[in-house]
């Protein structure tokens, strides 16, 4: 009955809005800061989506038990675009102009956060995306920041590594998905740059619940030395799954969004021996102690864990340094003036995160290197440094 | 008095051009502007499809599908081809017409649910298109669209905005009127109560559906193109199946065969889910119950619903076409 006669107030208010045309919300006191996150809390990208907004608002009410920044409380307002990119295009203006939202953080998929970007360089506001693509951060855009890995990473890690153990010719596994097409482009590019041949290039669906067809193929030629898989969610659990019922024994790649004890969970035993790279975040326990990321890597997951009692995922990594990143560059810059802190975003040197040691320049929106990423496998159910 | 309110077609266009007129005056800020900018691009569309639900009586679980191909026919005309904005629009509700128009010759045969599935399938193809050919659409991230320059008066900000979706509204509800008063469209009410009577009194049933079809793909198609240089930006989800859905929930909820039965859908449309915004994960359980609330109480929709109530005092019957 509650939310009933509070959605009423709701409806009242905005229908007084319409006549009198005065805002709803109350006049915020001079002493808030606002940040404005946009996520995709239901649909496809739920998964992400979740552990984002957690992370957000235990950080935020974290800074705000001591004092907010620079004196000031934050206030996260932040909506559910529902993986629609064109919502996520609406929603935005609500943050801008009615809200007047100081800061932006969020963008879960990459069409959203390139649906929100051309209004956010109307209005002129720093935006982190949490989204994966490299489209985002390069060519480099004015007022977009990244703070997840390239995929093109991704590649460049994995066939090292494949270089490394002497495979040059593999079988890589895609899916259709927005990430796994702009994925397999970069896979592509750089297999071509470091020498390595795909010899069966396949591609699946993300809803698809068998794709042993697309493996068979594998199997069955001589050439695939190894079998990369490049997805994210099911998917790559669907993959994982088929490539042990085949019996296949070649080794097994996987690209960083498997990168969760949830794909190892779910898996199960088939997830033994995988490689892939993760974020430090993933094996922080085994990193040296002088590694500036080992502490706030075990920080974020002791703390993230105790509140909300799951498992931590990689995406509220990346929303943990997004929170970071803009409260540095805020205290850098002495206020909350958007270009300043822009400015001072870009300025960005040295500063650990857990998903790797962020150092930004006018020419560079991520600020990471393939070195922000560790090379992990599988063993006993958890994940342990490859090398 | 009220009789003749509720009678004339004038009274109903006065209160809706009014409205229209003072809302950019009242609305305090460009998010206002566009809620209401998005509210009449459901509003065209909801009376483009009511035209053929609910006067002809011709379901359609697809019609997104022709707002996607309009919008993407803009999108992609001008960025990869350099096609100026104007002529980009009026090509791609061309093709959009030829392809209603072959779609259309085939499946209306079909009556009921066959119609329902195949209009159904018509839409998901259109977005499995748009989803695939990624090297022309950007695939499932969709692409960037330029702004839309006519005569030399290229529309930057929702209030410039704004005026282009509010004489388009006002137009479309003159012209849909116009026709329904029309000797065609008292023909395509006809075949709605009785295609075989409608057949015996001498209307060609057939080509009167398709033409309908036709029309309200066009219009769809032309409103997908400018809102695709309004927002900017075009991606898939516009032409997929929840947002067919929610042109047919517009419809029936406003009201089947009536105009400003579904300006009412559209303003519910457009202004519930900002209002539930606030309440996560209640937002779906709101809106299902008020949608359930609304068909429980006012089956008809709601606009003939409250219109039959308005007259019953007067006229006894009670009954009658709403609008």
């Amino acid at each position: 009955m509650m939310f009933v006669k509070k959605a009423m107030g709701t409806v009242c208010a905005a229908v007084m809005t319409v006549l009198v045309g005065q805002s709803p919300m109350p006049v915020q006191a001079a002493d808030t800061v606002k940040i404005g996150s946009v996520l995709s809390l239901t649909g496809g990208a739920a998964t992400l989506g979740d552990p984002e907004l957690k992370t957000l608002q235990m950080y935020v009410e974290e800074a705000n038990k001591t004092g907010g920044l620079l004196g000031r409380r934050i206030e996260l307002v932040h909506y559910d675009d529902g993986s629609e990119p064109a919502k996520a295009n609406g929603l935005i203006k609500r943050l801008l102009e009615d809200d007047k939202v100081d800061m932006l953080i969020g963008g879960t998929t990459t069409g959203a956060s390139m649906a929100i970007y051309p209004l956010v360089e109307k209005a002129k506001i720093p935006f982190i995306s949490l989204a994966g693509a490299t489209v985002i951060a390069e060519p480099a855009k004015t007022w977009m920041f990244k703070i997840s890995h390239h995929d093109r990473m991704v590649g460049e890690k994995v066939m090292a590594d494949m270089k490394a153990r002497g495979i040059t010719s593999i079988g890589m596994l895609s899916d259709t998905s927005g990430y796994g097409q702009s994925a397999r482009k970069e896979m592509q590019a750089v297999a071509q740059r470091l020498g390595v041949t795909i010899a069966v290039d396949e591609t699946f669906n993300t809803k698809d619940t068998d794709v042993t067809a697309q493996l068979a193929k594998m199997k069955n030629n001589p050439a695939v030395k190894a079998i990369f898989v490049v997805s994210f969610g099911q998917g790559a659990i669907v993959a994982t799954k088929n490539i042990a019922q085949l019996g296949i024994t070649l080794p097994h790649y996987q690209a960083h969004g498997s990168a969760s004890k949830e794909y190892i969970r779910l898996a199960g035993a088939a997830a033994e021996g995988v490689r892939l790279p993760a974020p430090a975040l993933m094996v922080a326990a085994e990193l040296p102690d002088n590694d500036p990321q080992k502490q706030i890597s075990l920080d974020y997951a002791a703390a993230y864990e105790a509140r909300y009692k799951t498992d931590l995922s990689p995406f509220g990594a990346y929303t943990r340094d997004a929170f970071f990143l803009w409260a540095d560059a805020v205290k850098r810059a002495g206020g909350f003036d958007k270009a300043k802190v822009r400015d001072a975003i870009e300025s960005t040197k040295g500063l650990a995160g857990t998903c790797g040691i962020v150092t930004m320049s006018a020419g560079d929106h991520l600020g990471l290197d393939v070195s922000a990423f560790k090379l992990v496998t599988v063993k006993n159910g958890a994940f342990v440094l490859a090398d | 008095m009220t009789s003749l309110f509720l009678n004339s077609r004038w009274p109903g266009l006065a209160l809706l051009t009014v409205v229209v007129m003072a809302l950019p005056a009242i609305l305090p800020n460009a998010f206002y502007v566009d809620v209401a900018i998005r509210i009449a691009i459901l509003a065209i569309n909801g009376i483009a499809l009511n035209l053929l639900m609910g006067y002809t009586g011709q379901i359609s679980l697809g019609h997104a599908g022709f707002f996607g191909l309009g919008a993407y026919g803009s999108a992609v005309l001008t960025s990869h081809f350099g096609v100026p904005a104007l002529l980009a629009l009026l090509a791609s509700a061309a093709f959009t017409a030829v392809i209603a128009y072959g779609v259309g010759r085939v499946i209306l045969r079909l009556r009921g649910h066959y119609l329902a599935m195949a209009t159904l399938g018509l839409g998901i193809i259109v977005s499995i298109v748009l989803t695939n050919e990624a090297a022309w659409t950007g695939g499932p991230d969709g692409m960037a669209v330029d702004g839309f320059t006519l005569f030399g008066f290229t529309p930057s900000g929702e209030r410039q905005w704004y005026w282009v979706f509010a004489v388009l509204l006002v137009g479309t509800v003159v012209l849909a009127q116009n026709l329904i008063d029309s000797p065609a469209g008292r023909a395509l009410q006809a075949l709605h109560g009785s295609e075989t009577a409608a057949a015996v009194a001498g209307i060609s049933v057939r080509q009167r559906k398709i033409a309908v079809f036709v029309l309200s793909a066009t219009v769809s198609a032309v409103l997908g193109s400018l809102t695709a240089h309004y927002s900017g930006y075009v991606n898939p989800g516009l032409a997929g199946f929840l947002q067919s859905v929610e042109l047919v929930i517009i419809v029936v909820l406003g009201g089947m065969a009536s105009i400003y039965g579904s300006v009412f859908g559209a303003v519910i449309m457009g202004v519930l889910p900002q209002v539930l915004a606030g309440y996560e994960g209640w937002d779906s359980v709101a809106f299902g119950v008020i949608m359930a609330a609304a068909m429980i109480f006012l089956p008809r929709g709601v606009v003939p619903s409250l219109t039959a109530w308005l007259r019953s005092p007067n006229r006894r019957r009670g009954e009658g076409a709403a609008c």
